[in-house]
């Protein structure tokens, strides 16, 4: 499977990553090796064989249901790029 | 004072209990050597106030007999792990001026026993990289250079700053991290010991998440022994990381019994890959001399499925990559740009914050996880990663390690590797203990004819570090490697 130049503008839109029209020829050539590259796997037999899903099997840990840290909005605001009030701010989002 | 700062870990213990020199001094003497190595770029952010008062209270507790395992020691930590008040950018522009309020689990664990925090080590960006060349902060250089020539090297990566540093004496030990290789491989590229520990042996809680089902932090040291001792410290239960296991941390050190008699150690012919240079098959080779030498049977294992490791790792990593990178969009923390409206600042920030390495990733991981795409390529990756982990598991059944290079080269230069598939290539020997979940190690084993560091590999059984570190012991009294990079710094 390989990329086309329409399929690097979507998926940069889906991941939310600004890209210039000039960009897109090398990012698709990039992408397209890569993918290229990693065609080798339809070479391994995986019928019947499950997907990993932990590297290690453990059972779910499970914890009690209750608050260990909160309560400190302040902090949790501390780092943002805009805030008010304990509230993240971002552009206006509904008209 | 180079007197102090050449000193392991296991020899500062030694010498502050016996009151030869204090860790104020030790700490004073690092300082000054870090000033002298701005060439190396291995330090993204200073901290030597704060150092210097951690010093003074180990200080105190030594005086009052309450010295912890690492009192004293200075260390240098990753930028990976989030360390409260203190620069955290995972080397990303990104991150731009974030301060966490909260300290990473090993990093709280590492403090406690003492240790002494000097800064900040660089890193390729969210630890992307082979070769130390994609931080923000610029590269880092190795402290090693090819005979006669004064043109750098890179150190590898991604902790490239956790390396050099270790290697060129600025720090006595580091933090670093491995999601394909980036312990092992700047490790083996600097002449340092770096072990990545089984999945779940070390809480990963905050650290900077690249790919979570891979990510694993470990220590890069000078020695084996001082290697037993940092993850003595870093491991252990954390409930904050549900991966992270409740099982004892046993004494790594008291391990290292020189005692290998009996030993099987498993060669898999599947790593004698097409190109790898000569010099590190004969290292190879050498290896597995000094391992029978000391007692240990040879035996030849199978590891089918290695050659699938590389390209399964690149649809897993970048798709969890993905995933986890998606909270850096200007609204919580780090940098923002401005747009027309959200989603234009969230793509401008994005476009912005993240350099060409990160970007790639976050796409390839995109592509192979939207819709219609997720079992050709996410599910498949998946199951030839049980693939992987089932071939260890049978190769286990017969040995107790298995012994392979690290990297199939030295150093290169930095702009040597453009490709990105071949600059992945690098991890060829390193990824499949991330797939499969299971603990290496690398050693210093040998100069190549350039006068640059190589190095071997120990690969061990789930949460079975202490055959692991007992056996690299008996590698490194073999190989006795003692050789340092010329200082031209």
């Amino acid at each position: 499977m390989s990329v086309d130049q329409k399929t690097v503008k979507k998926i940069a839109h889906l991941a939310r990553i600004r890209v210039d029209d000039e960009d897109v020829p090398r990012l698709r050539d990039e992408l397209n090796s890569i993918l290229k590259w990693v065609e080798m796997l339809s070479e391994v037999d995986t019928d019947n064989v499950e997907p990993m899903t932990s590297a290690v099997q453990t059972s779910m840990k499970k914890r009690p249901d209750v608050v260990t840290l909160g309560g400190h909005p302040e902090l949790i605001v501390a780092n943002a790029p805009a805030s008010e009030d304990n509230f993240f701010m971002v552009p206006k989002v509904v008209e | 004072m180079t007197e102090l700062t050449n000193k392991k870990i296991s020899e500062i213990r030694d010498g502050l209990k016996a009151k030869e020199f204090s860790a104020v001094e030790l700490t004073s003497a690092y300082i000054e050597e870090i000033e002298k190595a701005e060439p190396l770029n291995a330090y993204v952010f200073k901290t030597p106030q704060q150092a210097m008062e951690m010093a003074k209270a180990s200080d105190q507790r030594i005086a009052k007999g309450e010295a912890g395992p690492l009192e004293g020691v200075p260390l240098g930590i990753k930028d990976l792990y989030a360390t409260r008040g203190v620069h955290t950018q995972a080397c990303s522009h990104i991150l731009d001026g974030f301060k966490p309020e909260y300290e990473s689990h090993v990093t709280s664990n590492l403090f406690g026993d003492g240790a002494v925090m000097l800064g900040k080590l660089n890193m390729d960006e969210f630890a992307m990289g082979s070769s130390n060349e994609s931080s923000y902060y610029g590269n880092v250089v190795n402290p090693w250079r090819r005979s006669g020539s004064s043109d750098d090297l890179v150190p590898g990566g991604s902790s490239g700053g956790s390396a050099a540093a270790v290697a060129a004496h600025i720090c006595a030990g580091a933090t670093a991290t491995d999601t394909g290789g980036s312990i092992r491989q700047p490790a083996a590229f600097t002449g340092t010991v770096g072990i990545k520990p089984t999945y779940g042996r070390v809480s990963r809680w905050g650290i900077v998440a690249f790919a979570s089902s891979l990510d694993q932090a470990g220590p890069i040291t000078r020695d084996v022994r001082d290697a037993a001792i940092m993850l003595g410290s870093m491991a252990g239960h954390d409930p904050m990381d549900t991966t992270c296991v409740d099982a004892p941390v046993p004494d790594y050190e008291a391990a290292l019994t020189g005692d290998i008699d009996g030993l099987r150690v498993g060669i898999p012919k599947e790593y004698h890959m097409d190109g790898m240079s000569g010099e590190i098959e004969a290292l190879w080779d050498q290896g597995k001399e000094w391992l029978k030498s000391r007692g240990a049977k040879i035996v030849d294992v199978s590891l089918p499925h290695t050659k699938y490791a590389l390209p399964a790792y690149y649809i897993v990593a970048p798709a969890e990559a993905s995933s986890n990178l998606a909270r850096y969009d200007g609204v919580r923390y780090g940098l923002r740009v401005n747009g027309s409206d959200i989603a234009e600042m969230y793509e401008n920030t994005r476009a912005e914050g993240f350099g060409d390495e990160v970007k790639r990733r976050i796409m390839i991981g995109t592509y192979v996880l939207s819709a219609g795409y997720y079992d050709a390529y996410y599910a498949k990756a998946q199951k030839v990663r049980s693939l992987i982990k089932n071939d260890f598991d049978e190769a286990f059944k017969d040995v107790d390690v298995i012994l392979t290079p690290t990297t199939p080269s030295a150093a290169f230069a930095p702009g040597e590797i453009t490709d990105p598939v071949e600059m992945y290539l690098n991890d060829i020997f390193t990824v499949t203990l991330n797939m499969a979940g299971l603990p290496g190690i690398s050693i210093p084993a040998a100069l190549d004819a350039k006068g640059l560091p190589l190095a071997l590999q120990l690969i061990g059984k789930p949460f079975d570090e202490e055959t692991l570190l007992k056996t690299a012991h008996v590698m490194e009294l073999e190989a006795g490697f003692t050789a340092r990079p010329e200082r031209w710094w």
